[in-house]
């Protein structure tokens, strides 16, 4: 007879000592677990509504005495934006302890861009007075908290937008014409001209440093190469493109902002179609963008909301709004992809989390895991009814609401009616054009 | 030289094969189940996605696998003759006591407590715990570690079952009246008044449910993390208390003096399975840790071993039982009278035989059996009080801290109980197939049958009917064969008719088909006057 039975003794299944850790053993058997996938759904839906309860993406303002116009990132120096105002006024915020830390005083109209060198040491803004002035960023724990501008250029017409290189030493100005700088002449290097029109914004390509992209009140998007004399590319829409944001991690995308309310994604080989475009928007997007990541893209609008959308997503995945927040001028993505920070008509800047129930500070491993193992949840229960519900709700006021809800009326209106004129017509003679593709009116090389 | 390395590789091959089999073996119960067929996917990036998903699951079922082959920390208990002579099954417990450590002998005890008896037990789920109920009143909790009487009562009066909630915090017992619940010094916590005189209790743990069968047979659910009745259902089949809860999915089953077995949830007042498995009055049951095995016994001589998933029977074996569990690892042990069996299934074949008896002394009737999760042991209650056995290889030896702890702390527990209730399951969650939580319900169509087929029936119906024609001979010129073949003709076209009239139906629908059919034809702009398509 052979004979063994389960004996455990206390000192091998406990601790040793009363500081230590108690020991976990484990039994992945499926037996033990009955009803496994209930619990997994209980607690999918669980995390659903804890993402509800943490969501709370509000984490401050900052304040300036008039609309905040324009903002730019410092490349260099994580918490630190600057940020520029209808009445001239430029400063630099800290946003961790949202303090001003430097005041540029100088300009006497609204300043129109900003932008910082590759290394943040050196700012230049640009402004409805028609001047240009270039400033050097003072290293952190100087004392004196305004600074002199470093030089300055007085021109005839207005600037509209300035943007400074990816990588090298020189920056666009726009307005009625684009301008190409460097740091150290006291003209121009370089001016295109293409068209009559006011040109209202500039972005260089992060990928090719010579490569730039402008929007102007003809409804057109103008690709240049710094390089040559004359311009590549035109894109004409039927609305005006507001502003212009290129993919940092496929550099050969951008996205516009355009004045009906929607985003387009072009690919800047294939300028026929859009390669998407994001609804959601009840007012003009005035300013887009990009998450260093590439992954997602912030927009601000008339309709006094801020909507994060994923590349590749037709609808936005997050809207932020407050009671007090009027219509937003400029957005823009921090450098670590985790906080947006918007302007406003009502004279305030104001810092969100991108994601709006993410924890802040430094996670332990249990709670990092744990928030990973939400996440897995509520990927694989998200089309289930119950969950969907809760993940797709966001309160918006009433005027929003009843905006948004308009505008659907309207395109479903239209739509019918497109469909109607079809039916009633010979077969063939109208044909529909894709969204991707309706707003394009042509394209000029 | 040269040889010799080639069979040590040889062996060292073969090894690896074997390694390889056993781990296939053990991966296909972290499977659960085959993977998805993406044949017929059209949509090129979803298949890739889907694809991926389905490799990190065989991947985490694979790590599963060589997590249990390799790191789990004890081996199960055995039991093996020596040789083909020596029969498990007349070993006795003296045998076994001189075998095993001193630890696991003490385990077999017998407790005698004549005044109070007959004794029933239940054992929280990490089995460090039991309670045991006195008919007469006599309610106790024993700490089954350190064999100490934890707390121990008298309610003066009949309790006919006593069951653990969550764990040893709390634990209900069904007295003469009421139903009450009581906390783990004894104090009475709640007196559960609506639901009768309860005969059986049972506790639902992943839904907090505690579900009784009361004097009448109706089945109540009481929400005890709200104190709330869930269910409320009338069986309609008559007194029983033969009551127990599948753990696989969290069903009741309910053993009826009319030998049929039936299956409930709280949301519907109908069962859900109703299955006749005796032809005299069911005397126990119970269900198989997995889920898929169901073992019941009749007042008829008959224990009978029923396949789930298909409602079949699988193995009839003769013999009473009074009572009925099912351990962990799949063995069963019936009691009746002083005696108590345990079979099992060798090699997990399903097929139950004879693997160990136990005698208790002349006398002694058994009212209750249960194993003791997470060890080998089987408690038994019975006229005179209670006693444990060891029965090799019948607990679970690994146990998982976060499903259930043997050597659960004080902290530990109440941060189980935390998590217990925030993974609560809602009452709507049990049903049959609980993997069907989260899967896309697909429309059952009905088959339409074809033309040769409802011929091919219409003519069985017919020859059918001629056979039964049996024609009474009647007087007065009534039986001429001309009136029989009349009436003969009559009754054949009555059987047709049906078919006939499905066939017309059949028939005017295409007519209706090729008219609408004709309308779309119609230019475009003129079909809104059209007719509008009636419903079909």
């Amino acid at each position: 007879m052979k004979v063994k039975t389960i004996s455990r003794s206390t000192d091998e299944f406990t601790r040793e000592r009363s500081n230590d850790l108690q020991r976990v053993f484990r039994n992945y058997d499926p037996n033990l677990r009955p009803q496994e996938k209930a619990v997994e759904y209980v607690r999918a839906l669980n995390a659903a509504k804890l993402e509800k309860i943490f969501g709370r993406p509000f984490v401050g303002a900052m304040e300036h005495n008039e609309a905040i116009s324009c903002m730019a990132k410092n490349p260099n120096h994580l918490k630190g934006i600057f940020a520029g105002s209808e009445d001239g006024d430029i400063r630099l915020w800290d946003i961790t302890s949202r303090r001003t830390v430097r005041k540029f005083p100088g300009h006497r109209g609204a300043v129109r861009g900003l932008t910082a060198n590759t290394d943040g040491s050196r700012l230049v803004s640009c402004g409805a007075d028609c001047i240009i002035r270039r400033w050097t960023v003072p290293v952190e724990d100087s004392s004196d908290d305004s600074v002199k501008p470093e030089d300055f250029h007085i021109s005839k017409n207005a600037y509209w937008g300035v943007d400074h290189q990816w990588k090298g030493d020189q920056f666009a100005t726009v307005g009625a014409q684009v301008d190409i700088w460097n740091h150290t002449s006291n003209a121009p290097v370089r001016s295109f001209q293409w068209g009559t029109d006011t040109v209202i914004s500039v972005r260089f390509n992060p990928g090719h440093p010579d490569l730039l992209a402008t929007s102007a009140s003809d409804r057109s998007i103008t690709l240049y190469d710094i390089k040559t004399t004359i311009p590549i590319k035109k894109l004409i829409m039927q609305t005006k493109t507001n502003s212009i944001a290129w993919n940092p991690m496929e550099p050969m995308n951008f996205t516009a902002a355009n004045e009906d309310g929607n985003c387009y994604s072009y690919d800047l080989r294939k300028l026929n179609e859009a390669t998407m475009v994001h609804t959601d928007h009840a007012a003009a997007v005035m300013d887009i963008d990009y998450s260093p990541t590439g992954r997602e893209f912030v927009t601000g609008s008339y309709d006094r909301t801020v909507r994060i959308f994923r590349y590749n997503g037709g609808h936005s995945r997050e809207i932020y709004h407050t009671s007090r927040m009027q219509r937003v001028f400029c957005v823009k993505f921090s450098c670590d992809a985790s906080y947006v920070i918007s302007g406003s008509d009502d004279y305030n800047l104001r810092l969100w989390k991108a994601m709006a129930s993410e924890q802040l500070g430094v996670l332990l491993p249990r709670e990092k895991k744990r928030h990973e193992y939400d996440e897995a949840l509520k990927n694989r229960y998200k089309h289930l009814p119950e969950v969907k519900r809760i993940l797709r709700h966001r309160h918006l006021p009433l005027p929003i609401y009843k905006a948004a809800a308009l505008r659907r009326t309207m395109t479903e209106a239209a739509r019918k009616k497109e469909e109607k004129r079809k039916a009633h017509s010979a077969p063939g003679s109208i044909s529909t054009k894709p969204l991707r593709k309706r707003r394009i009116v042509r394209e000029v090389e | 030289m040269s040889v010799k390395a080639t069979k040590e590789q040889r062996v060292k091959e073969t090894e690896e094969e074997e390694i390889s089999e056993d781990l296939d073996l053990k991966v296909k119960k972290y499977l659960r189940g085959g993977a998805a067929n993406f044949d017929d996917l059209k949509d090129k990036k979803l298949k890739g996605q889907l694809s991926h998903r389905e490799f990190l699951h065989g991947a985490s079922a694979k790590a599963a696998a060589k997590y249990e082959k390799w790191l789990m920390p004890s081996e199960g208990g055995y039991l093996e003759a020596d040789g083909p002579v020596e029969k498990t099954w007349r070993i006795k417990q003296e045998d076994i006591r001189r075998e095993v450590d001193i630890s696991s002998s003490r385990n077999q005890h017998d407790v005698i407590l004549p005044e109070f008896s007959p004794y029933t037990l239940d054992f929280t789920s990490n089995g460090q715990y039991m309670a045991a109920a006195g008919r007469k009143g006599h309610l106790a909790i024993v700490d089954m570690k350190n064999m100490i009487p934890r707390r121990e009562i008298q309610v003066g009066e009949t309790v006919r079952d006593v069951v653990f909630l969550q764990d040893q915090s709390f634990f209900a017992a069904a007295q003469k009246k009421y139903t009450y619940i009581y906390g783990q010094e004894g104090i009475e916590a709640h007196c559960l008044k609506d639901q009768g005189a309860v005969l059986k209790l049972q506790f639902l743990k992943n839904h907090f449910l505690l579900a009784s069968i009361n004097k009448f047979g109706q089945l109540h659910y009481e929400d005890v993390s709200m104190g709330a009745m869930i269910g409320n259902i009338r069986t309609g089949l008559g007194r029983t208390d033969v009551m127990q809860v599948n753990p696989y999915n969290a069903v009741v089953g309910l053993g009826h003096s009319g030998g049929t077995v039936t299956m409930w949830k709280p949301t519907s007042s109908a069962p859900l399975v109703k299955m006749l498995c005796h032809h005299g009055p069911v005397s126990a049951l119970a269900f198989h840790p997995n889920g898929h095995l169901m073992a019941t016994a009749g007042k008829e001589r008959k224990i009978k071993l029923w396949d789930l998933r298909k409602f079949e029977v699988l193995q009839t074996l003769p013999g009473h039982a009074k009572t009925l569990d099912f351990s962990q690892k799949g063995l069963l042990a019936c009691g009746t009278g002083s005696f108590v069996q345990v079979l099992s299934d060798f090699s997990g074949t399903q097929n139950y035989s004879r693997y160990m008896n136990h005698s208790m002394v002349k006398g002694y009737k058994i009212s209750n059996l249960l194993f003791r999760p997470y060890e080998d042991v089987l408690g038994i209650g019975h006229s005179m009080g209670w006693s444990s056995i060891l029965i090799p290889g019948s607990g679970e030896p690994n146990f998982d801290s976060w499903v259930a702890n043997p050597f659960e702390t004080r902290k530990q527990r109440g941060e189980k109980e935390v998590h217990l209730l925030l993974d609560k399951l809602p009452p709507e969650t049990i049903m049959l197939d609980p993997t069907k939580i989260g899967t896309v319900k697909t429309a059952r169509k009905k088959e339409k049958s074809t033309t040769k087929e409802i011929e091919a029936e219409m003519e069985a119906t017919i020859e059918a009917v001629k056979d039964g024609i049996n024609m009474k001979k009647k007087t007065k010129g009534r039986s001429k064969p001309s009136k029989k073949l009349k009436k003969r003709q009559e009754i054949i076209a009555k059987a047709k008719r049906p078919f006939l009239e499905q066939q017309m139906q059949d028939g005017q629908l295409s007519i209706k088909k090729q008219k609408i059919n004709e309308e779309v034809e119609l230019p475009k702009s003129l079909q809104r006057f059209a007719r509008k398509k009636a419903a079909t």
